[in-house]
């Protein structure tokens, strides 16, 4: 371990778990309403930045503007999608649901190619790039005070992002949507015979994963840029879902920040091995997570009948 | 399935009763297509020839994932990565100690193998897409592995240069005479799967499937036969991802992506869990429809002007995807499972039902 530097990566690390938490958000929205585990996130994530795009550099709309027109059409997707790809799939087993959303994933990343071009692209910045925040650190190490060296961008689309999750987690605690949505994902033919409409609940959740995904892919395309990659950043909260719970809304917080600090803290390591290690994180906690607890540190433990 | 037999077929012997292959004609035909297979390279050309290669390496890994998937119904999404394995494997045996291919090909099919056993384990305690999960680890912590842990051996920054492989004198340098090997290679998969399937070992395999607790009341030992099963997919990703090192010629760290994890998949439901068959049509459909996409790309082009460049890149994924899902849609049994309502409702003329 660099100790010189693991102040800076450990929390420049952990802010960069506030996207990954939103990501993540996007999963388990989708996963406690319909129980489906949504491997298209990233190409949701992709798409919504690229309308986005569309609006404020192709046609040069105000970026207020533009992401709330890139919301509403992600919104629309994501009802599309669950009324066309995912509808009929109800009843199946999960092999091919989540065949199913690999399909999606391929035929989404196939559409966003052919519309936009598999080109980098700029993207207008949303929070200043200049001035990056200097923190000193109360402590001290070979006689010189620490100062952590943090991007305004990293710092706000982390306050961004824990915003929208708590929002959205406040909703399903407090509003009546929220509480349909609840009950429905506890049993769909309860929640069906009480009344409640459960295809709107899969539509509305659908529609509010994708809406969560474009803010993401806002985010990270104003930090890093747009290209096709952009929706392989959904691989690292993949592993965050798993480890904060499938169906908890605080486990993506604390997933979120655990992922992107053990990411951050292994590029603080001396030895080389280890700093390349950095690119794999997501996944070797994937699978300590699956052998010592595989429903997460939140979720809920589902008992098997025959 | 039912067994539907033709009118008039009697199983007049236990040996009769247990034949894949029933009629004289059915073992003609077998003959027939098999001496067409491997003289191919007499009438076709060089470009078919060369598809009949891929599609052929592409079916030898399905029918891994086919035991795996279709008839124990433990998911992966890592098929690739363990062709990774077989193909480096054979790459290096081949190519650093000199080893003949007859003894690289089985290497690399029990490496792969023991690769898989290792990521099998999580099988023991997760399942459905939380398998899918620790599968989908595999295929990214396996190439990075790789990557970092020889890269003076894997020559990592240009990828490895394989070498041809020589059996008898004869030199497997082009397509032509690479499809002795694809050909024969299939023809031992296909027997020892197809077997594999109808055994003690598939019927535990299906029990598995079917409801892996009700199995275990049963006495099937799901620890060693989830293993088993991880164990053989991999084998057989070993040895598709050999003969594709070997025909390729190269391989580095990217060659086997989790695209084409996921195209392995999309054949494999394409085609239909959990028959013999299924691997063939879909690898066939699933192939001849990417291929077919690189040739419509350019027409598309002149349709549409100023999509140059990623219109072929877009739509292979693009077609792949609405294949993938239409056919879970319309046809979740896959092809195979067409094939026998054709077959029922042929024998059953002029009754359709």
């Amino acid at each position: 371990m660099n100790w010189q530097l693991v102040p800076q990566f450990g929390i420049a690390g952990l802010l960069a778990g506030g996207p990954i938490a939103l990501i993540a958000l996007g999963i388990v929205l989708i996963y406690k309403a319909t129980y489906i585990f949504n491997f298209a996130q990233g190409q949701l994530l992709l798409l919504g930045a690229l309308f986005t795009w569309f609006f404020a550099l192709e046609l040069g709309w105000p970026i207020g503007i533009s992401i709330v027109l890139a919301l509403v059409l992600a919104a629309l997707l994501g009802l599309l999608i669950e009324r066309f790809a995912l509808r009929p799939m109800t009843g199946q087993p999960i092999f091919a649901i989540v065949l199913m959303t690999l399909g999606l994933a391929q035929f989404l990343q196939g559409v966003a190619l052919l519309l936009f071009g598999g080109t980098q692209r700029n993207f207008p910045h949303l929070f200043s790039i200049e001035n990056p925040y200097r923190i000193s650190m109360p402590f001290y190490f070979n006689g010189n005070q620490i100062t952590v060296i943090l991007k305004q961008n990293l710092v706000w689309s982390f306050v961004v992002a824990i915003l929208a999750v708590v929002l959205i987690g406040a909703f399903f605690q407090f509003s009546r949507t929220g509480l349909a949505m609840r009950a429905t994902s506890e049993d769909h033919e309860l929640a069906q015979s009480v009344g409640l409409r459960i295809r709107r609940i899969f539509g509305a959740s659908w529609a509010m994963a994708a809406m969560v995904a474009t803010v993401a892919g806002v985010l990270l395309a104003t930090s890093s840029g747009l290209d096709m990659s952009l929706s392989l950043v959904v691989l690292s909260a993949f592993a965050t879902v798993l480890l904060g719970g499938l169906d908890s809304i605080p486990g993506t917080i604390v997933g979120g920040l655990i992922i992107g600090a053990s990411i951050g803290l292994t590029k603080a390591s001396t030895v080389p091995l280890i700093r390349d290690m950095s690119e794999i994180m997501p996944y070797i906690v994937l699978l300590v997570v699956l052998l010592i607890r595989p429903e997460g540190i939140f979720g809920q433990r589902r008992i098997e009948r025959i | 399935m039912a067994v539907l037999r033709p009118a008039g077929e009697f199983d007049t012997s236990y040996a009769y009763d247990m034949a894949s292959i029933r009629r004289r004609w059915q073992w003609v035909l077998l003959a027939i297509s098999i001496v067409a297979l491997y003289t191919l390279p007499l009438y076709a050309n060089r470009s078919t020839v060369a598809l009949v290669n891929r599609i052929g390496i592409a079916i030898i890994s399905v029918q891994g994932l086919n035991l795996l998937i279709g008839y124990t119904g433990q998911i992966s999404l890592g098929q690739a990565a363990f062709m990774m394995v077989g193909g480096y494997i054979s790459a290096l045996l081949v190519g650093n100690l000199g080893l003949s291919i007859v003894i690289a090909l089985p290497a690399a099919g029990l490496g792969a193998g023991l690769v898989g056993l290792f990521f099998g384990l999580p099988s023991l305690r997760v399942k459905g897409f939380y398998l899918a999960m620790a599968t989908l680890a595999a295929q990214f912590i396996i190439p990075w592995f790789l990557r970092h842990a020889f890269p003076d051996i894997l020559n990592e920054t240009q990828g490895l240069i394989v070498e041809v492989p020589v059996l008898l004198g004869i030199r497997f340098g082009d397509p032509n005479s690479f499809l002795m090997l694809t050909a024969t290679v299939l023809l031992i998969t296909t027997v020892v799967a197809h077997n594999i399937a109808r055994s003690r070992l598939g019927r535990a395999f299906v029990a598995i499937r079917d409801n892996d607790l009700a199995a275990e009341l049963l006495g099937v030992n799901l620890f060693r036969y989830k293993l088993i099963a991880f164990f053989l997919a991999a084998v057989y990703a070993g040895l598709a991802g050999a003969l594709s090192a070997h025909y390729f010629r190269h391989i580095n760290s990217e060659t086997f992506n989790l695209g084409d994890s996921i195209i392995l998949l999309g054949m494999l439901v394409v085609g239909g869990l959990g028959t013999s068959l299924g691997p063939f049509l879909g690898a066939i459909v699933v192939q001849l429809l990417i291929e077919g996409a690189t040739v419509l790309a350019p027409a598309f082009v002149q349709l549409f002007p100023g999509s140059e460049g990623h219109a072929v890149q877009a739509f292979k994924p693009l077609f792949f995807g609405l294949t993938l899902m239409l056919f879970l849609i319309l046809e979740p049994r896959g092809l195979a499972h067409r094939w026998q309502i054709i077959k029922a409702s042929w024998r059953l003329r002029p009754f359709s039902f």
